[in-house]
């Protein structure tokens, strides 16, 4: 019999182009996904080396970093405007599918890839962007690389990778009422830390995982890496082969069943070991928010600030006491009492249709706190589109958000969406390191319920309860 | 990409743990289209005030440190972002070694396609090296080959490497001219009904 394997496993093993002793495997790469910050060195090389792209066909492009939310065509940064301006003129010359700025498909390039139908499972999926985990929720084998990886796939389709070691992340029983998947993942990074992960693939399972849709798994697997894991997945199941058909990409009608039998087969098998597990009880977790500079700094809206005098290690206190300088915060100071200034709801962890509609309903009727600025960024074109037609946008706009264009905008601040120094932000992303929001911002992760619940209360405010009162 | 086989430089510590790649080269930074100059601006937010004056309590700012090329700091260095900005920031302000206890995986990756040695050794003897460099100016060799770091005082710890990222390291190699060279194999296996296509 065959020994069991897990579905990181079966992936690896059908994709190594060849083996050798004292060298990782080479492993070809089945879509490599392109954004304007981390290429232009890469085609520069290749140009320089006279080397061409070897599989145009399976390399895709979209500008987001830093691409303007209010007026979409308007690029006031001459220096962003010349990196956009080199992967139109990159795609243009090695001939790469680009959805630029003009294109109905352009978004944040971990929006678009699951929305075009591009992300399949079983799939060896690459970017220049650590966030590439995202694709994982799929069941696709996925993770981010530096620029010099992205020249090798662009020359030779394939990466030497050495095999991961595997870790099953298990989240036993369901997650209760107003407690979202950014709070399962938060809370795993809280509870195991910012480096768990590293070294390994992980596989999320349990039954909380098979009851997310895909919208929430892609933000439990787009914060692996916050967990120090390049990579994290989800093995697909029903749920995920609704999500993919008719999608554009996918194989259409009989090819698509055929296809679903194949990305079956991926499945973990029983019995199939891991290098590591752990495991956390869904019922357990509360709805999250970071206090710190980390995204393993966080605690439940129930909890207080925590106090580095209670850390033995010298250099955890350190950290402690480092952040919350940084953030501003005494230590033993409840999370709810926390004012904020600012609310960000989008990124390619929390910018996707269903975020939208959950942050709406928290919104609906209700105002913005008139001390918040609050805006809201939809992760692609498509999921701005289809947000307005459910009128979304008018619900977000009478609460007195802002409604803007798509991209990554205050996820990082690379465009003009920033967060003035000491000034705080209630935000959907996925990292708050210092100056990530803007230099002196100080950046705390949340659901988006969570991010529309603060922006009416002016304050942190348990979500749950939030939604259950009026509000005077 | 320069071969390194051995290296003996001044030690800069910094004595933090969780260093993210945005505190590394913060984004504002990365809108440039080329690999070179970089270094101006590594830590910049830590190097420098808001006013751009350097902040004389930051390691980096220390004149005992001038033209230190080997950085010492905590576990868990290179976290966040997968910029590659970051490795090149590190090493165009001259740092041709780092020591910590742990890296994220993209960043450890990032350093040896730029020709620097991310060294993994236990917390004990980061603390150890830390404490020596806080307090005097002092210098390390690596010998990469040996896979040994010591000091002229009789300190000398073995580190662990792959035996990839050691060759490349050792040798300086194109890895794309490297890969190059199986073409065929990837033909191969691109002639292969694929899963995914």
């Amino acid at each position: 019999m065959q020994t069991p394997k897990t579905i990181i496993q079966k992936i690896w093993e059908q994709h190594v182009v060849h083996q050798e002793d004292g060298k990782p495997d080479l492993l070809y790469i089945d879509l490599h996904l392109v954004h304007e910050v981390t290429s232009p060195q890469a085609f520069e090389g290749l140009r320089m080396n006279g080397r061409k792209i070897r599989r145009p066909d399976l390399t895709f492009a979209t500008m987001d970093h830093n691409v303007p939310t209010r007026q979409r065509l308007v690029i006031n940064d001459p220096i962003s405007k010349k990196q956009i301006d080199a992967l139109q003129q990159n795609c243009q010359e090695f001939g790469v599918t680009l959805a630029d700025i003009h294109h109905p498909d352009n978004g944040i390039v971990h929006v678009i890839g699951p929305e075009l139908g591009l992300t399949q499972p079983g799939k060896t999926i690459v970017c220049g962007d650590s966030h590439t985990s995202t694709h994982g929720a799929f069941g696709a084998l996925a993770f981010g690389i530096g620029t010099s990886e992205v020249e090798h796939v662009l020359a030779t389709q394939t990466l030497w990778q050495a095999p991961p070691k595997t870790l099953n992340v298990k989240v036993n029983g369901k997650l209760g009422t107003g407690v979202t998947a950014k709070d399962l993942i938060l809370a795993i990074i809280g509870k195991f830390g910012v480096q768990f992960g590293t070294g390994y693939v992980m596989e999320y399972t349990g039954e909380a995982i098979r009851t997310l849709s895909m919208e929430e798994r892609m933000t439990v697997c787009n914060m692996s890496i916050e967990a120090g894991a390049r990579a994290g997945l989800i093995t697909p199941d029903e749920t995920t082969f609704e999500y993919l058909r008719g999608r554009r990409h996918v194989p259409q009608s009989e090819a698509f069943d055929e296809a679903v039998a194949k990305w079956r087969a991926l499945a973990t098998d029983t019995g199939a070991a891991y290098d590591a597990v752990v495991e956390i009880e869904a019922a357990e977790v509360e709805p999250q928010v970071t206090w710190g500079t980390n995204p393993g700094m966080c605690i439940p809206i129930t909890a207080a600030v925590p106090n580095p005098a209670d850390k033995e290690k010298p250099t955890e206190r350190d950290e402690i006491s480092r952040a919350l300088s940084y953030m501003g915060l005494e230590a033993g100071q409840p999370i709810s009492t926390v004012k904020i200034d600012h609310v960000f709801i989008g990124s390619c962890t929390n910018s996707r249709l269903s975020d939208l509609r959950k942050a709406a309903e928290v919104v609906r009727g209700r105002k913005v706190s008139p001390t918040v600025k609050a805006i809201v960024v939809p992760g692609s074109y498509n999921v701005k589109l289809s947000a307005e037609k459910e009128g979304l946008d008018q619900v977000f706009k009478e609460a007195g958000f802002e409604w803007r264009e798509a991209g990554c905008s205050m996820c990082l601040a690379m465009n003009d969406d920033i967060v003035p120094a000491g000034e705080r932000c209630a935000s959907t992303s996925n990292r708050n390191f210092e100056g990530r929001q803007g230099n002196g911002a100080r950046t705390h992760l949340v659901s988006p319920e969570m991010a529309a619940a603060a922006a009416v209360a002016g304050h942190f405010v348990d979500v749950r309860k939030f939604t259950a009162q009026e509000v005077g | 990409m320069e071969p390194l086989r051995t290296h003996q430089g001044l030690v800069c510590p910094l004595n933090r743990t969780n260093v993210d790649t945005d505190q590394i080269i913060p984004k504002q930074f990365l809108k440039r289209i080329e690999r070179t100059g970089f270094g101006q601006f590594l830590f910049y937010h830590w190097r420098f005030d808001d006013n751009g004056k350097p902040r004389p309590d930051f390691p980096l700012n220390d004149s005992k440190y001038k033209n230190a090329s080997i950085l010492v700091a905590g576990e868990n260095f290179g976290c966040g972002s997968s910029r590659e900005h970051a490795p090149w920031a590190v090493q165009d302000f001259g740092f041709k070694v780092i020591i910590a206890p742990s890296y994220a995986d993209i960043f450890k990756n990032n350093c040896v396609k730029n020709g620097i040695l991310a060294i993994q050794v236990s917390e004990e003897h980061v603390q150890m090296i830390l404490k020596k460099a806080e307090s005097e100016k002092y210098t390390l060799t690596v010998n990469l080959e040996e896979q040994i770091v010591y000091d002229n005082e009789g300190f000398e710890i073995k580190f662990g490497i792959a035996p990839y990222p050691k060759q490349m390291l050792l040798n300086g190699w194109d890895e794309i001219s490297v890969t190059l060279s199986y073409e065929e194999k990837i033909k191969q296996y691109e002639l292969k009904p694929n899963l995914a296509n």
